[in-house]
This record gives C-alpha cells, structure tokens and sequence, in this order.
C-alpha cells in the first residue's frame, strides 16, 4: 500500500465521525522504485490532505518532508524527488491501520489494505 | 479490427437476430486497432476469483468505444469496484494510457481479498499503476470519494439467487446478486450520487433479469440520464452495458453524447403513449 491509498482511506464505522487519518503501525515496509512524474504530482497534490501525509511518512521511516508546502515548491526538483519517494514509492507491505477515534485496526497485509467491517460495526 | 473479426465469425456461427445487433455495434465501436486493452493471458488466476469472461469483455468494449470521449473527459480519477481478475481496471488504465507521463488515478476496490491480489498481479503483468483496497463497495473510501470519481466501472454479481449466498465467501461473491439480482447493484446505485463528480461517467454491466429498464428510470429519479452502450446476447444470458451520467435539468437529454434513453425522451414517450391511449379510448 502506497501512502497515496493511505490519504484516501479512513475508518468508516457507523457513528465514527473523526475517523481520519488512520494512524500507521508498520512491521514491513518496502520501496519500489518507479519513474517520476511531475505533471502527476502536481495534479495531485492539492487533493492531498497533507499533514496526513507527511505523518504517514513519518511512520514509514520517511522523515524529509516541509510541514507546509508552498505551491511553489512544486517546480522545485529536489522538493518533487522526495514528495515522488514518499507518495509512491514507499509501500507499507505488512502493519495495520488504526481508527483515530475508536483504535479499531484495519490489518494491512501483502500490502494490501482490508477495510472491511464485522456486521456489528455497518 | 481484431474484434471486428470476431463479431464476423460471431455472426456466421449464429442466425439469430442478436448476433447482428453485435456486428452492427462492432462495426461502429471497432476501435483502433493501436488501443491496448489487458491480455487474458497475462491476467491473474486463482481459484476464488471469477475470470474475464463475456460480460467483462463486453463491458472493456463498451469503454473501448468511448474512448474518444473518456480523453476527452480528462479524469482524475477512475475507480472500478467489484476488480475480480483486474482485467477490467487494468483495461481501463491501458485505454487511458497509464504510463509514466499520466496523471490520471485509478483505484480498485473487490469484497474478495483473492481478487484484490488477483488484480495485483494483472496491474503489475501490465506495467500499470492503480490502487488497490479489500472493501464492500467503498467501505473506508467514502469520504475522501466525495464527489471526485470521474468513471466509476462496476461488473456486480448479477445472477439472480437466493438472498442467502449473498456475499458469502469464496467466488460466489463475484456472480450472486440475489432477488433478480439486484441486492448488490441497488446498494451500488443508493451510492452513485455520492461518489461521482460532476462530468463523472457510471458504466454498469446489467443482464435482463436485473431489468435495466427500470434500473434506468431510479437513476433518473436520481437526475442521472442514461443510455444503452452495448448489448449482446450469449448462450446463457443477455448482457447489457449500461452508461449514466448527470443532468443538472432532468428534461435536458444532451449528455456527453446522445442518449437512447433520457429523461426527455422518456417523457415525451410518456406523452405520446398518454395521447395514443386516450385516441384508443375515444375510438
């Protein structure tokens, strides 16, 4: 699971009302490297819920992400290189996933995030 | 021309009235022959997940022949729900030129953690991106889905059957759809709104028996015009791919394209039947 998959999930529990970002507790992660593409990124970024981001990437061991981002800082290269690694190339492979508001936990496994819910939680 | 090849041998091999309704619409979908689509070959197996058959095929060719009008669509993202094999998502992606240079996002959804893995595989025999989650429709997407799915793609399990193997286990979960087999799909369409934007495309694969006609007119209640793309008829089943998007006037029938069935023109049937029928009486 890439960090990009991890901006759009969030714990959708009957009454949860706060259930995003899920928090990270990672056991495998892996990185996969794959071509950069700026034109993607920057189409992409302003659907990002940034600060989720960078603290995903945190707990991915990805620690060179700026709190803030200046849109600017899209035309920078070295600013894309790493925004690229950690939103695409970084693979969460085996961890779970954690309701913020409920500690629920979504187990991530072969990289592969299950966001299923027991019949009592619909 | 591949598949225009196809529906030639189709036709000869069948003296129905349906196979020509397939060569008709091949001959005006055929699509160029440089479009890539998923290679059954390179597609994931695995015992549980339901592999490429008519209906997907029938549902890559309805994009297929809207192909001109998906670029010109621009989407951001595209999401299919319900990827069993991936043969389709990954279709969708290759039609759309998923490459490097790209900047359209694409998300896969299955209820079958097989299937997703299933997709896995496919996506990466094809060199193509997309993300990937085990979920019922889009449990945990919902959310951030707000309103932003440009093409939303869905094969559901159609078959009509007892409402009890419904979303049982294993790879009855990709074909039992319950009472006319319709549990899955309603529960899709209750969502639609809530996921499309507002140039979003909704393609459904429906047979007969799940009555588009009337899945039609609950879209429309809903401010969704729609419109018959393909239609084709095998041994054991008549399969339908319908296509729907949304009309800010629900009597404004000018969509992305010109639709066979619209609010409009169903209205103005709805007169003309009236009329008729009053004619009748009089007589």
């Amino acid at each position: 699971m890439r960090l990009l998959t991890h901006n759009m999930l969030s714990c959708n529990i009957k009454g949860v009302t706060n259930g995003f970002p899920l928090a990270i507790e990672a056991t495998t992660v892996e990185t996969k490297e794959v071509d950069m593409n700026p034109d993607f990124l920057r189409h992409i970024f302003p659907k990002l819920e940034w600060k989720a981001f960078r603290d995903a990437s945190h707990s991915l061991g990805v620690d060179d992400l700026p709190e803030q981002v200046d849109p600017d800082m899209l035309l920078d290269e070295e600013f894309l290189r790493r925004f690229h690694h950690a939103l695409l190339e970084v693979h969460l492979e085996e961890g779970v996933l954690i309701c913020p508001e409920t500690g629920r936990r979504f187990p991530v496994s072969k990289g592969i995030p299950n966001m299923l819910l027991n019949e009592d939680e619909v | 021309m591949d598949n225009l090849i196809v529906c030639l041998i189709e036709a000869k091999d069948t003296t129905t009235v349906h196979s020509k309704i397939v060569l008709t619409s091949a001959l005006f979908f055929a699509p160029s022959p440089r479009t890539r689509i998923a290679e059954v070959r390179l597609v994931g197996r695995h015992p549980e997940v339901y592999e490429p058959c008519d209906d997907s095929f029938a549902l890559v060719d309805a994009l297929l022949a809207d192909k001109a009008q998906l670029e010109e669509l621009k989407p951001s993202l595209c999401l299919e729900v319900g990827c069993g094999s991936g043969y389709v998502i990954t279709s969708l992606a290759l039609i759309l030129g998923n490459c490097s240079n790209s900047e359209v996002q694409f998300l896969a959804t299955d209820v079958s953690e097989a299937a997703v893995h299933t997709t896995c595989s496919t996506l990466a025999a094809h060199h193509v991106n997309a993300e990937v989650v085990v979920a019922d429709l889009v449990s945990g997407l919902e959310k951030r889905l707000d309103k932003v799915v440009d093409v939303l793609v869905f094969n559901p399990p159609y078959v009509p059957t007892p409402e009890h193997e419904v979303g049982v286990e294993g790879i009855a979960s990709a074909w039992a759809g319950g009472d006319r087999g319709r549990m899955v799909i309603d529960r899709m369409l209750s969502i639609i709104d809530s996921l499309l934007s507002s140039k979003g495309i909704f393609y459904l694969v429906a047979v007969t028996e799940n009555n588009p006609g009337e899945i039609c007119q609950v879209m429309r209640c809903k401010g969704f015009a729609s419109r018959i793309v393909v239609q084709r008829h095998t041994d054991e089943e008549s399969l339908h791919v319908l296509k729907f998007w949304r009309v800010d006037d629900p009597l404004d029938q000018e969509g992305p394209t010109t639709p066979s069935v619209s609010p409009r023109t169903s209205s103005l049937h709805r007169t003309f039947s009236q009329r008729l029928a009053r004619l009748v009486s009089f007589k």
